[in-house]
């Protein structure tokens, strides 16, 4: 088994999501982390999607996704060669006693408070997977009280941007009348 | 600027747009708006008598025809009866379009009466599903789904509409373009991928063409031929692909898989290579799939990128339609062949001689009571292979495709993927409807006739004079076959006591049909003649056969095809062959 990441670019459309998810967990895919957000585009919403697979059957992943009528496009994202990130915000205890101490950890990570009470600091922070799980053990001592958690999102590097292959949209032509042989 | 007319209007104009012709559906609540344009309609609307009729007969009658069969029921129940036709038809892929009504858009989501979500319970089992609830929508989900059910893998697709689009009013403009980004079938085959199949085929000494569903679908039956007699080698076909090859042609192996041929499941087994043609690997026919034909490079054909590779890896993938790319690999391979022309002579003679030990056959029942194969053996000698036999789903299935000589394509019609008991009669009254002139034999089970038959009212009612031969073993004799041999005969709840009720001929008579009766070996002839010359009323023949009667061969769920028994506790003699 071994993880990996695809972007996705789906027609912005009700009950996409629910396709995607749906045909994960019919066909027994393991779904990592998913996040779906809108593009540049309006018309089209982007998801990342890390799923966990034996590498033989990724191909299979992104064929039957391929499958459904509202997915217009799927690229893996290999580590190297794409910038990937989750964002975490967490809830840790914290006093006036070990405020010094946190510092110093969350400059490390460069992570930042967004709000904190008498108790607790709240900490937000982005960054690659790994990134991540090391500030969290890092945090651990302190005690961590409350955790959300993002799925990633990721982008090819370069200047290579995936909607470009979307923009060149084939029309069908329809019968004017009597069942088109689309097959043939 | 289109034409103003209501949603239900746009509705019924769209359909006609789409060539449709006919369709088979049941008014209700939500739908009611488009059942009054659907009154003045050119489009014949059969009323059935229940919806999963409706969804079983549009199959019939795209699988007969190659056109778009067409339901229409209303929301909830309605729509939740066509869950199992729509699964069907995905699994079998078959072209469908499903048109459901649903509650008013205000109303989605308060639980309303009538109300399901129809879109997300056949969102796994569509090729594609709509909810529209803006009438102005309606003409461009009818064109979409016309479209995706017909090209590429065909497939089912359903439009929801809630009954405030119905009842709107709307332009009528039908596009004169589709824009689907995110659906492209691919057609045309890849010509390296034709040129490495035909390498591959020249460089095998045991190549075997292993013919799937995909052939029909692809109307591939003369490339097929050609291709067949080109090669000089063994033809299978699967349970969905009976008829694509003829079964008279001597290159014929006959049907692979659990309750396959000899000839078929070894040549398949000792095979160096299989051309797979829109065969999809399925377990019925693999067996153990890690026993599966281990020595065999695979060529594998299809439309559907997805197939290929998901159960057995693929040597050489060819993604394109299959009369496309059966047309290209001819010139390809006798290219490769006037390099070097292929010696196959000993293969063919020892698998001749395999087929030619273990033909199919079957032992009369000693007691002198009446054999299911017999009858429905009898049924295609006396009927004939320009007719269409449409099954349910079991034993007498499984007899229907070996014992049947098919010769034409789109003349075989059963439930291959989902395996959907009581497919038959509404499957053969929409084969009918799609070949008015062309006699369709329905061979059913008794527990299968049970759970549809009602259709055979709305047959009787609407001119579509089908016929019908129950093969009654009082049991489901599949599920029964199966603890005979694997549960120490305990029939648990498997005895249907169909001999004694219901009474098959009254049943018939109360439905309009004619009922007949035959528990004697010598009356199965005249009464098949007696159905067969009765052309205006459809026929109902309960053939009251032995019940202990098994299908063989039979490939036990989860063993290996080297495993293939002839008979209880019988192998071939494998010693005696040279493969």
């Amino acid at each position: 088994m071994s993880k990996h990441t695809l972007a996705v670019l789906v027609e912005n459309s009700p009950g996409v999501l629910a396709r995607v998810a749906g045909l994960f967990s019919r066909r027994a895919y393991n779904i990592d982390s998913l996040a779906v957000g809108p593009t540049e585009n309006p018309e089209i919403s982007r998801m990342t999607i890390v799923i966990n697979v034996e590498s033989h059957s990724l191909e299979q992943v992104i064929r039957q996704l391929d499958k459904l009528v509202n997915v217009i496009h799927i690229a893996e994202l290999k580590q190297d060669e794409s910038v990937q990130a989750e964002l975490i915000l967490v809830k840790i205890s914290a006093t006036a006693k070990n405020r010094f101490d946190v510092d110093a950890v969350l400059e490390t990570y460069d992570a930042v408070i967004v709000d904190e009470s008498s108790e607790t600091l709240t900490i937000e922070a982005t960054g690659d997977a790994a990134k991540i799980s090391d500030l969290l053990n890092a945090l651990e001592r302190f005690g961590i009280r409350e955790l959300a958690q993002s799925g990633l999102v990721g982008i090819e590097r370069g200047s290579r941007s995936l909607a470009e292959r979307t923009l060149s949209v084939q029309s069908i032509p329809t019968a004017e009348s009597g069942q088109a042989d689309y097959q043939n | 600027m289109g034409k103003k007319m209501s949603g239900a209007s746009s509705l019924v104009k769209s359909l006609e747009s789409a060539g449709v012709d006919v369709m088979f559906g049941i008014p209700g609540g939500a739908i009611l708006p488009a059942y009054d344009p659907i009154f003045d309609s050119s489009i014949r609307h059969i009323l059935v008598r229940h919806e999963q009729g409706a969804g079983h007969a549009a199959t019939g009658y795209a699988q007969v025809t190659g056109r778009v069969g067409v339901c229409i029921a209303t929301s909830g129940p309605g729509a939740t009866n066509l869950v199992t036709p729509l699964a069907d038809a995905a699994m079998d892929s078959v072209p469908m379009v499903a048109i459901t009504g649903q509650v008013p858009s205000n109303a989605i989501g308060t639980d309303a009466f009538q109300e399901a979500d129809i879109r997300g319970i056949t969102m796994p089992f569509t090729k594609h599903n709509y909810l529209i609830t803006d009438p102005d929508q309606i003409p461009r989900a009818i064109a979409e789904a016309f479209y995706i059910a017909s090209s590429g893998r065909p497939g089912p697709v359903l439009v929801d509409i809630a009954k405030d689009a119905l009842q709107k009013e709307t332009d009528f403009n039908w596009p004169k373009e589709l824009s689907l980004p995110g659906y492209r079938p691919q057609l045309e085959p890849v010509n390296q991928s034709i040129l490495d199949a035909a390498a591959l085929i020249a460089q095998s000494s045991k190549p075997v063409l292993y013919v799937g569903g995909g052939a029909i679908k692809a109307n591939a039956s003369k490339e097929l031929l050609q291709l067949a007699e080109l090669l000089g080698i063994p033809v299978v076909t699967t349970l969905m692909a009976r008829g694509a090859f003829p079964d008279s042609h001597p290159l014929h192996y006959g049907m692979p898989g659990m309750h396959g041929t000899v000839g078929a499941v070894t040549a398949l087994q000792k095979s160096d290579l299989l051309i797979t043609l829109g065969a999809r690997f399925d377990d019925r026919v693999t067996g153990k799939l890690s026993t599966f034909a281990v020595n065999a490079k695979v060529i594998h054909a299809d439309i559907d990128p997805a197939e290929i590779g998901k159960n057995r890896f693929a040597d050489v993938p060819v993604v394109g339609d299959l009369k496309r790319t059966i047309a290209a690999l001819i010139p390809a391979v006798k290219a490769e062949f006037a390099k070097k022309s292929p010696d196959y002579s000993a293969w063919n003679a020892s698998m001749n001689k395999l087929r030619a030990t273990y033909p199919l056959g079957y032992d009369l029942p000693k007691d002198g009571s009446l054999s299911p194969q017999y009858v429905i053996e009898r049924l295609s000698t006396l009927t004939g292979p320009e007719a269409i036999y449409v099954a349910g789903v079991g034993q007498h299935q499984m007899w229907a495709s070996q014992f049947v000589k098919y010769e034409n394509p789109r003349t075989w019609l059963n439930s291959g993927g989902l395996g959907t008991m009581g497919y038959a009669v509404p499957a053969a009254m929409g084969a009918k409807v799609g070949a008015p002139d062309t006699p369709v034999w329905a061979i059913d089970g008794d527990g299968c006739f049970q759970m549809t038959n009602q259709e055979l009212v709305t047959c009787a009612l609407n001119n579509i004079p089908i016929k019908v031969a129950i093969i009654n073993n009082e049991s489901l004799g599949m599920v029964r076959q199966w603890q005979t041999l694997f549960y120490e005969g305990r029939y648990s709840n498997t005895s249907l006591e169909s001999k004694r009720i219901p009474d098959f001929v009254k049943l018939a008579d109360a439905m309009g049909c004619i009922g007949l009766t035959c528990d004697r070996p010598e009356d199965v002839d005249s009464i098949i003649k007696k159905a067969n010359s009765i052309n205006d009323q459809p026929v109902v023949v309960d053939f009251r056969v032995f019940k202990d009667a098994m299908v063989w061969p039979m490939v036990a769920a989860g063993t290996s095809n080297d495993d293939i028994m002839i008979a209880r506790e019988m192998a071939p003699d494998w010693d005696s062959q040279e493969l």
